[in-house]
């Protein structure tokens, strides 16, 4: 496993400057990242939680906070958020409409050598899923505060949101507007190519001498629907490269060009269970999320071969 | 968005605890919850005649007591009794279950005055409570209490555990369960019952008789020492 990524770390700042500005921004905790958090948690026992390795708790605990009125920041590693306690998302947060921000760490595959347990690519279908929440992917450490700042803001408005953290990130931030729209990088004829946070240099290597547009999402739900059109409705070819399980956004693209007759590629991780351990980097060449692998899948999908 | 009461029709007056076999009879009267929901009817009635520090005029005051049933099934005899207190009109009784009711068999705290959670998965009540009675105090509102209804089977849930020990250890002095035992848990509590898994992690317990008004309102009432409580409420085995 990497160390601990910066994403983390610019989250705790944010969220522990939240705490400080807004009596009643809080923070819960399952252990993980207790010690990022021991300073703020000395300083606000009340609204800074640690509730041991009890992840259904965390997750309900953030709902409860939210039905007294108070804005919660719920965050754990990604399976154990997600996937463990995800009854607790879809009632105690979603159903109840008790608005929360939960906030992942470990990813696909930040935990490589840690094996399937520490991988949750399934993680932002389940969320995507759940009514009442926007789904956010900063691909680089300097976008997380933005993000976790607009997130918190709207729930005053009853939306919840999912900020998923991880060690992979681009070499510089993208100016992030936090209104959820697509960013245009660059413009071609034969398509456009959606990179999904952190996978946007990777993107943009693979389709380095390709006549095919780059466009960067950070926000995935709701989806940029009006942005999408403006830059696919020429070619009606759209690629999608998402950093978590391939296709998880193929279905609110394929729906948000409607009428328009397009083709959509959904590439991310084409499997969940590799049975691999190795780096980061071994696993994105084995789900073909490497900028060869991109490469082979965009020229084919062109008829470029 | 709630629905909110239609005008006119809120009954001011209370009703009497007598009255309340005709508000169930109201509801469909045969519903699959049945005894669920009458093993219930009394210690509801004495939280809302008796304990509970919130009205329909209160009913979205921050510093209202707030009442969570966990175990959402079987809720008439819950119903019955927001009706009789005035949350909502007594006519909307009479359509329970149906496509035009707010009143589902599990109940909805974003379509019932009143509700204060949306229920019916079992073990989710206590640790939102927990969240909840946290909140409170971090606001500063140390006054109101937050009461959870469970049921004796519905502490199977492992979800309970989690928050059974940590709310012990973080010593929540606003937060009461009332569990009432009718002794349908497939396995049971064991010979020290559900109390003593309570009262290791650190609660304060109680157990009384779940149809005796007096002593249920007494252990309602009474302040916790400093941490969260339990009254174990007995009532007649499930069966």
């Amino acid at each position: 496993m990497r160390v601990v990524g910066d994403m983390r770390e610019a989250f705790r700042d944010a969220a522990v400057e939240l705490v400080e500005e807004d009596p009643l921004t809080a923070v819960v905790l399952a252990d993980i990242s207790a010690d990022l958090f021991a300073k703020a948690m000395a300083r606000h026992p009340s609204r800074v939680l640690n509730v041991g390795i009890r992840e259904q708790l965390m997750v309900s605990v953030g709902g409860g906070l939210a039905l007294a009125g108070m804005r919660p920041i719920v965050h754990t590693y990604a399976p154990f958020l997600v996937e463990r306690a995800f009854e607790q998302v879809k009632l105690d947060i979603g159903h109840q409409g008790a608005a929360a921000v939960l906030v992942s760490v470990g990813a696909s595959y930040d935990a490589a050598r840690s094996g399937r347990t520490h991988q949750a690519p399934e993680d932002v279908l389940l969320v995507g899923a759940v009514p009442g929440f926007s789904v956010h992917v900063p691909g680089h450490p300097d976008e997380v505060a933005s993000a976790l700042r607009s997130a918190v803001r709207a729930l005053g408005s009853g939306r919840s949101a999912y900020i998923r953290l991880s060690t992979e990130a681009n070499g510089a931030a993208r100016a992030v507007s936090g209104s959820g729209r697509l960013q245009v990088i660059r413009e071609g004829s034969l398509g456009v190519v959606v990179a999904v946070g952190p996978l946007l240099d990777t993107v943009l290597d693979a389709v380095v001498d390709l006549d095919v547009g780059v466009a960067y999402a950070t926000t995935v739900r709701p989806f940029d629907a009006d942005g999408l059109r403006a830059v696919a409705s020429a070619s009606g070819v759209v690629v999608l490269v998402e950093p978590y399980l391939a296709g998880t956004s193929s279905a609110v693209v394929s729906s948000a060009l409607g009428a328009l007759p397009h083709r959509v590629l959904g590439l991310g991780i084409r499997n969940p269970e590799l049975r691999r351990y190795g780096t980061p980097d071994d696993h994105a060449r084995m789900q073909g999320l490497d900028a060869g692998g991109i490469r082979r899948s965009v020229t084919g999908f062109l008829g470029l071969t | 968005m709630r629905f909110r009461p239609a005008g006119g029709s809120v009954v001011v007056m209370s009703r009497t605890y007598a009255e309340l076999a005709g508000l169930m009879t109201a509801m469909t009267g045969d519903e699959k919850h049945g005894p669920s929901a009458t093993s219930t009817l009394d210690v509801l009635w004495v939280l809302y005649d008796r304990v509970l520090r919130v009205s329909p005029s209160t009913a979205d005051d921050p510093g209202r007591d707030r009442f969570l049933l966990s175990k959402g099934h079987g809720p008439a005899a819950y119903y019955a009794v927001l009706a009789a207190k005035g949350f909502f009109p007594e006519d909307w009784l009479a359509g329970f279950g149906s496509a035009a009711s707010p009143l589902g068999y599990h109940p909805d705290r974003n379509l019932v005055p009143g509700v204060e959670i949306s229920s019916g998965s079992l073990g989710h009540g206590l640790p939102l409570g927990v969240g909840l009675a946290h909140g409170l105090l971090a606001r500063g509102l140390a006054e109101p209490r937050v009461f959870v209804l469970v049921g004796d089977a519905e502490l199977d849930e492992g979800s309970n555990g989690e928050a059974i020990v940590y709310a012990g250890a973080a010593r929540l002095p606003n937060l009461t369960v009332i569990a009432v035992d009718n002794q349908s848990s497939t396995w049971g509590w064991g010979s020290g019952g559900i109390e003593a898994h309570f009262g290791v992690a650190g609660w304060t317990v109680t157990r009384v008789d779940g149809r005796d008004h007096g002593a249920l309102a007494v252990a309602l009432s009474a302040a916790s020492g400093g941490g969260p409580s339990l009254v174990v409420a007995s009532v007649e085995r499930k069966g």
